[in-house]
């Protein structure tokens, strides 16, 4: 017979300081979204544009009739392959993954629009949360790998319970609706009705690159183009799928416990 | 080598057909509605023991065919799946209600077939199901889902139940369901890889790879030895991270709270592992048609591996002395050999119910005939014994890896370019996954994917699941579950 308090006791501590200090945040090695420099783009250059799967860039005509890419962070499930076909320096790997955003806006990286104010991030969140918030997790058509992520939440390395925040069985006792996945047709029922039943005030929060655009899945007969056409959002995780330290940094981000690192696609080291 | 013989026969042959390939001992493995120009054909795809080719036995489907779910029981939820997206009527279907299309929804056209120029999209919501009715007083019914509690997938499932007693046990899936197989269709085959590798999260790699060796079997494509090998190492890492992830929900339905939390830290451990492998927790955007997209580091494995390995066997070695942990496991969700062949169990549950099937060693790919693996066989057919073979496959995949990182050469790691391309190429592809098999089967048109037909290793297992609830106890639910290891997303699609 196995004493499993013992065992226990004897393995130690095992959960990281991160984001309180230190800076084990279990990313290591881990290739972020690639970052996108424009300016540094061939003329004419389309490649990008033909390559990536999910359509996240796209060409935009400036002031001067000059044709320029914007890349959407909120469509890119971080694939790397504009990275190897990108003939400049333009598009580079990174290892920058924690990317919430209060602004659908600041996922996209757009060369006229960097100097934007970005007023809306301004909390919108009574401080009473930030205690304790609690989230009910709904799959709208998710691949599974976000649940992984969000399970990966409560083991002893991220042990999410120590930052007072909690996943809770009920929508009746939720602060905040997680949504996974592109919101397939036959989850927009079952998804609204979740929403409908939680006690206000009440945010949302789309988790992974499916629920903010739908992409990969924004296409066919039973895709989802994502949570903003059904529920208004408060916070865009994206990532496919964000790791754990990501959706934490979006979980600290709705309560204001943690800076928001991207601003009209830029990010902060 | 192919791995496909092809055979036509004619509806009115069917069953006999059928007949005749189960006195051979043949399995089907799956079937699917294919169009051959406006002409709808169903295909079986049929096992025909190790090494053979598959068979791939097509049929030209009317408006009504024969049924064979009843003399292959574990067709009938692809039978459904056909009725539910094409206008075909498989008569004698013991189960003719909707499956992948729930009750409530409606389709504007049929999503394969190539005449409709009809804008084709899902509407409407989901309605109360039709279930069974059940004939016996003081019954209670119990609806538990679509959305449940905690972090856990979407699926609805219904109990009929009397005091502790489940008299009858529905699981309604599929809401989940994302078109995935429709959305591959004109794709590039190359570009088909993203999609497949998100098919199912935690099945990242033997999806992908079982895309990729469908498309490079209808290419014709060779992949270099370093490639391959690289291959069973990824397969094998989803293979770890999968099984401790499984010892850990196996803790935690058992009310072991500290198992799961070991549990817990190794999968995430082993989720770091992949990262400093690949870049990616789940492995992904590493594979490519004819090959990976870039080469590995595959040297740092030895020394990091050898610390998991030992906690993990450490782990296991504790679990199995576990008094409270056995008592729930021993004789629970019961799954007789002869269930578990004719509905179609695969991976660890068809191991833990002594059936010896595995994809790696029966019908080898990517060099695992180079790779020396016993089959974790048990004949218990409970929930210890799936836990059992799980926690033999979890150790072995560390000797897989030793084995393949042993026989690593330096070399290339994608194939060449095809020079010429067939106007009309089919291809197979399969792999074993943590869960059991999972198919791919392609059909390559001008350069662009015409139909993919994915099989993953849950669907077939949900199939076999209710079986072991219905006259089970309420109380031993959750464990039984946790014990089948199944996804949803990658049965749903």
């Amino acid at each position: 017979m196995k004493n499993w308090t013992l065992k226990g006791l004897a393995a130690g501590k095992a959960t990281t300081k991160w984001p309180a200090s230190g800076e084990n945040d279990g990313q290591d090695k881990l290739l972020g979204f690639p970052t996108f420099h424009p300016q540094d783009c061939r003329p004419a250059c389309r490649e990008c544009i033909l390559k990536c799967p999910t359509r996240a860039f796209s060409t935009k005509t400036g002031v001067d009739d000059e044709e320029s890419v914007a890349l959407d962070y909120g469509r890119c499930i971080n694939c790397q392959i504009c990275v190897a076909s990108c003939p400049t320096t333009a598009l580079q790997s990174s290892s920058n993954l924690t990317f919430a955003s209060k602004s659908r806006q600041d996922l996209v990286v757009d060369e006229g629009a960097n100097s934007r104010e970005n007023d809306e991030l301004q909390s919108r969140v009574s401080s009473i949360f930030k205690g304790s918030l609690h989230v009910r997790h709904v799959d709208a058509g998710s691949c599974n790998g976000c649940e992984s992520e969000l399970q990966a939440l409560s083991n002893p390395f991220y042990n999410l319970h120590r930052l007072g925040i909690f996943f809770t069985p009920s929508p009746r006792f939720a602060d905040v609706l997680l949504v996974t996945g592109p919101v397939v047709p036959q989850m927009k029922g079952p998804l609204l009705r979740t929403y409908e039943a939680m006690p206000r005030p009440r945010f949302v929060i789309a988790g992974g690159t499916c629920p903010i655009s739908g992409a990969p899945f924004d296409m066919g007969y039973s895709g989802g183009s994502g949570l903003e056409i059904h529920l208004p959002v408060d916070i865009f995780i994206p990532g496919c799928p964000p790791t754990p330290a990501a959706f934490i940094h979006g979980l600290l981000l709705l309560t204001d416990r943690i800076n928001q690192r991207l601003h009209g696609g830029g990010y902060e080291q | 080598m192919g791995t496909l013989v092809k055979v036509q026969v004619a509806a009115s042959q069917l069953l006999n057909e059928a007949r005749s390939l189960l006195q051979e001992g043949y399995r089907f493995q799956m079937a699917y509605l294919r169009y051959m120009g406006p002409v709808p054909e169903i295909v079986y795809l049929v096992d025909r023991g190790p090494n053979f080719e598959f068979l791939e036995l097509t049929v030209r489907a009317e408006t009504e065919l024969p049924s064979l779910s009843d003399l292959v029981p574990l067709l009938s939820w692809y039978e459904r799946e056909i009725m539910d997206l094409s206008d075909i009527i498989f008569t004698g279907n013991p189960e003719p209600f909707p499956l992948v299309l729930l009750e409530g929804m409606a389709l504007t056209s049929l999503p394969f077939d190539p005449t409709s120029k009809e804008i084709l999209q899902l509407f409407g919501d989901t309605t109360p199901p039709q279930l069974p009715e059940v004939l016996a007083t003081q019954v209670q019914d119990l609806f538990w889902g679509p959305i449940r509690g905690d972090v856990l997938e979407t699926g609805e499932f219904h109990f009929a139940y009397i005091g502790e007693e489940i008299l009858h046990y529905t699981p309604r899936l599929f809401y989940k369901h994302r078109g995935i197989e429709q959305d591959l269709q004109q794709q590039d085959p190359e570009s088909g890889v993203i999609l497949a590798e998100r098919v199912s999260g935690v099945g990242t790699i033997c999806h992908g790879l079982a895309y990729c060796l469908a498309v490079e079997d209808a290419l014709r494509l060779d992949v270099p030895r370093r490639a391959q090998l690289l291959r069973v190492i990824l397969a094998e890492m989803e293979r770890i991270y999968n099984n401790l992830h499984f010892f850990s929900m196996l803790s935690k339905t058992t009310t072991l709270k500290v198992g799961e939390a070991f549990g817990a830290l190794l999968e995430e451990r082993a989720k770091q592992i992949n990262a400093q492998l690949t870049g990616h927790r789940f492995l992904r955007n590493v594979l490519a048609v004819g090959g990976l997209r870039r080469d590995l580091n595959a040297d740092i494995l030895p020394t990091i591996l050898s610390n998991l390995q030992r906690d993990a066997i450490d782990y296991l070695d504790s679990l199995s002395v576990t008094q409270s942990y056995l008592d729930r496991l021993i004789g629970t969700g019961p799954l007789p050999a002869d269930v578990a062949f004719d509905f179609g169990a695969t991976g660890p549950v068809a191991h833990g119910s002594g059936i010896k099937r595995d994809l790696r060693v029966h019908h080898p790919y990517s060099m695992y005939e180079r790779l020396s693996l016993e089959i974790p066989v048990r004949t218990g057919g409970d929930a210890l014994a799936r836990s059992q073979v799980r926690g033999e496959a979890l150790i072995s995949a560390f000797d897989l890896i030793r084995q393949a990182t042993e026989l690593l050469e330096p070399g290339e790691i994608a194939a060449a370019s095809p020079t010429s391309q067939p106007e009309l190429a089919d291809g197979l592809g399969w792999t074993e996954g943590p869960r059991g098999s999972c198919f791919y089967a392609v059909r390559i048109r001008n350069g662009l994917l015409e139909r993919v037909k994915i099989k993953s290793a849950s669907f077939s297992n949900w199939k076999v699941f209710p079986l072991t609830v219905h006259s089970s106890n309420m109380m031993d639910y959750a464990i039984n579950e946790a014990s089948f290891g199944l996804t949803i997303a990658g049965a749903d699609r």
